[in-house]
């Protein structure tokens, strides 16, 4: 099986590529970047395979944490139940894995494979079910391929450990599995529904975990060379410039367990006299320029300081920021008629057609 | 009211008399290098106008000093860490993503333990108490007698905490201990951050607060001691002594409150220009607004009571270059007197560009007379813009608002700024910083999350929390009163959680007369 080793430095730019891929949620990589920094002092290493080389038969174990980014503010990201969550799916199913890859590349869980590779020696796939943060379990690829969602392991610090063997659909997959996370205290390791090789190579987003150390690196490049690090990113990754400015305002509530919320900004330098608004649901999920609606979920709409390039989750949005919007293309499953079922704007509760950024551009 | 607020800063040690809402008496002498030099001489010098022997009801000093400890390396003592979470949180332990040469000095030992809570206050498991005895064991037995202890989830439930500081007090009484619930926020990283950047200065804050008390004496000042905070309030010398990371930022916020108090004006941007940096921050309700995010001191990261401020590197002492055009971040700082071209000197500096344009008087005019018109007028415009984008940065709402220019500096401020209503220019602006230490208040604060109340009633609750805060610490519970409110939903908990923060201040109860 052939697999690269991924580098100390290409570890800290899988953080910061990750982050932006989080278009303002999936909870900052902070955390599982410092539990990697002491993992690599230690001698670990991480080990990245490409999915071609999976063996269709072979199996993968697809993480990540679920729960309250407050929460995970006081318990600390700790690769233990990450790695009791795969053992318990092992000793489930009575078989052994051959690889782990993420649900999401955006944000914190983007980093929860590496910290089992370097734990447990298996290699990361170069793969994930969303090439970005969603709120939902369904919002994954291997919902749109309608592949099963059950079993589940959810594992906690005290060696608490609940199977979910099986579900009814998607949404009830997601009520037993969160009610179980809160009786555990809003944070907990999760093995969603292994995957055979096979269906990764058909129906995982691949190559995302280069494509967010890449990210990375462009930003890391940019801020060496003190060239604007985020009209880097927009050049290298074929992405769109949508707005510059200051935010005024940002409103926050949280209803059915997400952050809702929507951001005005104010125009500055280019975009003088324009506003533009931005409402999210963890993510940012709609833009709206003087009004219109001019990039919508699944586009990734990310949000970054106009100086430093460094991403903005939703939730440390802040007046006075000066932050320009960007739009990165969204993985093409995504943009089919059945995966903007799962993840369009009307799955949001937006009464929107979908329009893509880069169509309208074409 | 009588009182006399001090401010050491780096450069110079100012004091001032305020006779209730009256500046009597300024003065300004030199910081000496054991800081207490320059608090002895400043008192001297407003003793000697106002007369001895002069009753007092209170004095109020605001220091860098502690700061300058963490950023220079200086005067640190090692520390004894205590976690109290496992098995949560295991592994990252205490002093990871310190610097190394400051890790080096402050880890002394680190210990972690079962215990903690979870974030609705079930315990995540039993506090192990037998292994508190045992640790406590370990520090009185070693050199070691700062202690710091951070329990998950202790700014909601402090039990494990306030229990390990009871046997820690049973078991080696000598020891100083910081709890993190007394002075952080949720994050359990960066408030055990704070807890031991604390711990590593009690030695050095003990020392001087005594050094103070002993100026104070000398002078012949029977009233009693405060010391400032971040925050722009104030706490007892003898409680303050243990809390020296509440003094991190209280210099820009004393400069800010006493913008406030000279200008009259409750809401406005403030511009504090000194000699080598601008500090903006934005006044709301006589307060500096205050930092909602990670603030990294001597490389650590924070969170807690911090005004929000920008910092720009331009000052009266910036140096300036041309051909690029440059100005700042470098300065000739307190050597302003000796190296600017107006005093004899040969460095262009920002000073000398105000000279030669008219904007203030200082040294002598014809030393800059030579100095090209073009290059003046390109290095003002360049220094405007600068002051321009700072304040539109800091400005946290879209209308206009007055702007109240401060410090030695407050010359290079342009006299019209977009979405600025006016420029407000003060007297006895120079020692803006000693004003606001001297009209310090005292305050309680709460931030907890609260779930199964209305958004009025988890408010409510905080609010009658922080005032009770307030009076323990001193505050005349007749004049408590709310400054800041602000409630934010959590995203994934259950039940409508709500995070809200209340904070109150109120004045300092009258102290009698001895």
């Amino acid at each position: 099986m052939a697999t690269s080793t991924l580098s100390a430095p290409q570890i800290e730019s899988l953080a910061i590529g990750a982050w932006i891929l989080g278009t303002g949620g999936g909870g900052s990589p902070y955390q599982g970047l410092l539990n990697l920094r002491r993992l690599y002092r230690e001698g670990a290493v991480v080990r990245l395979m490409d999915p071609a080389d999976l063996a269709d038969d072979g199996l993968v174990a697809v993480v990540s944490t679920m729960g309250a980014p407050l929460v995970m503010q006081e318990r600390l990201a700790d690769p233990a139940p990450m790695v009791g969550s795969v053992r318990a799916m092992e000793e489930y199913l009575g078989r052994r894995f051959q690889a782990v890859m993420a649900v999401e590349i955006g944000g914190s869980n983007a980093l929860q494979p590496c910290l089992i590779a370097a734990v447990t020696g298996l290699p990361v796939v170069d793969a994930d079910a969303m090439g970005r943060a969603f709120p939902e379990a369904q919002m994954t690829s291997f919902a749109i391929h309608d592949l099963p969602m059950a079993p589940l392991t959810l594992v906690d610090v005290r060696d608490n450990a609940v199977i979910v063997s099986r579900a009814a659909s998607w949404k009830w997959m997601e009520r037993l599995s969160r009610k179980a996370c809160v009786e555990v205290g809003s944070v907990a390791a999760t093995c969603k529904a292994p995957r055979t090789g096979r269906e990764v190579k058909d129906c995982a987003i691949l190559g995302s975990v280069t494509k967010a150390i890449r990210l990375g690196e462009t930003v890391e490049a940019a801020r060496r060379d003190h060239r604007d690090p985020v009209q880097a990113v927009i050049d290298a990754e074929g992405g769109r410039r949508l707005f510059g400015g200051k935010v005024r305002d940002v409103d926050r509530r949280t209803t059915e367990g997400f952050l809702r919320g929507a951001a005005t900004l104010d125009g500055l330098d280019a975009d003088r006299g324009r506003a533009f608004r931005l409402a999210f649901q963890n993510e940012f999920a709609v833009g709206w320029l003087d009004g219109l609606p001019v990039v919508m979920t699944p586009d990734l709409i990310c949000v970054m300081d106009s100086v430093s390039g460094e991403a903005i989750g939703t939730e440390t949005l802040r007046y006075g920021q000066r932050v320009t919007v960007a739009a990165l293309p969204a993985a093409p499953i995504l943009l089919t008629a059945k995966g903007l079922q799962h993840v369009g704007p009307r799955a949001f509760g937006y009464d929107l057609e979908f329009t893509s950024v880069f169509e309208a551009r074409a | 009211m009588r009182r006399i607020g001090i401010d050491v800063g780096g450069t110079n040690t100012d004091a001032v008399l305020l006779e209730d809402d009256r500046v009597v008496h300024a003065v300004k002498t030199p910081t000496t290098a054991e800081v207490t030099g320059g608090v002895t001489e400043a008192l001297r010098l407003l003793l000697g106008r106002a007369g001895r022997g002069l009753a007092v009801d209170a004095v109020m000093i605001g220091t860098t000093h502690f700061t300058n400890a963490v950023v220079q390396r200086r005067h640190l003592s090692p520390v004894a860490a205590i976690r109290i979470g496992l098995p949560a949180s295991a592994s990252l332990p205490p002093f990871e993503d310190w610097p190394p040469d400051l890790a080096r000095l402050v880890r002394g030992q680190v210990h972690m333990l079962e215990g903690g809570h979870e974030y609705d206050g079930r315990p995540i498991v039993p506090f192990d108490a037998a292994g508190m005895r045992e640790v406590a064991r370990k520090i009185r037995d070693s050199e070691i007698r700062s202690v710091g202890v951070a329990s998950v989830f202790s700014p909601l439930d402090r039990s494990c905490e306030e229990e390990a500081a009871e046997i820690l007090r049973d078991v080696c009484p000598d020891a100083a201990v910081t709890l993190s619930h007394r002075l952080g926020r949720i994050g359990l990283l960066e408030r055990e951050n704070v807890t031991l950047l604390n711990a590593c200065l009690r030695d050095l804050a003990r020392a001087t607060t005594r050094a103070f008390v002993d100026a104070l004496a000398a002078s012949g000042i029977t009233a009693p001691l405060y010391l400032t905070q971040n925050d722009g309030t104030v706490m007892l010398a003898e409680e303050a002594l243990a809390y020296p990371v509440y003094g991190f930022a209280s210099g820009p916020t004393n400069s800010m409150r006493g913008a406030a108090f000279l200008s009259k004006l409750s809401d406005a941007m403030v511009v504090d220009v000194g000699g080598t940096t601008s500090d903006i921050g934005s006044l709301q309700r006589g307060f500096p607004r205050e930092a909602n995010n990670v603030v990294e001191v001597g490389g650590v990261r924070t969170l807690f009571r911090m005004p929000d401020l920008l910092s720009l590197g331009l000052g009266g002492g910036s140096l300036v270059r041309d051909e690029p055009l440059a100005v700042g971040p470098v300065s000739v700082g307190y050597q302003l007197p000796e190296r600017s071209l107006v005093f004899g000197g040969s460095e262009l500096t920002a000073t000398d560009v105000a000279v030669a344009a008219g904007l203030v008087d200082l040294g002598d005019r014809r030393r800059v007379a030579a100095l090209s018109a073009d290059l003046v007028r390109r290095c003002l415009a360049r220094i405007h813009a600068m002051i321009e984008e700072g304040v539109d940065r800091m400005k946290s709402d879209a209308g206009e608002v007055p702007l109240v220019a401060v410090g030695g500096g407050c010359f290079l401020i342009p006299e019209r700024i977009p979405g600025v209503s006016e420029i407000v220019h003060v007297a006895h602006q120079a020692v803006a910083n000693a004003v606001g230490a001297a009209i310090a208040q005292v305050s309680g604060e709460v931030d907890r999350i609260f779930q199964g109340l209305s958004r009025d009633e988890a408010i409510g609750q905080a609010r009658r929390q922080a005032e009770d805060q307030a009076v323990r610490a001193g505050a005349d519970p007749g004049t408590v009163h709310v400054v800041e409110v602000e409630d934010l939903p959590i995203a994934y908990l259950p039940g409508n959680s709500l995070r809200v923060r209340v904070r109150v201040v109120g004045d300092i109860a009258a102290h009698p007369r001895r």
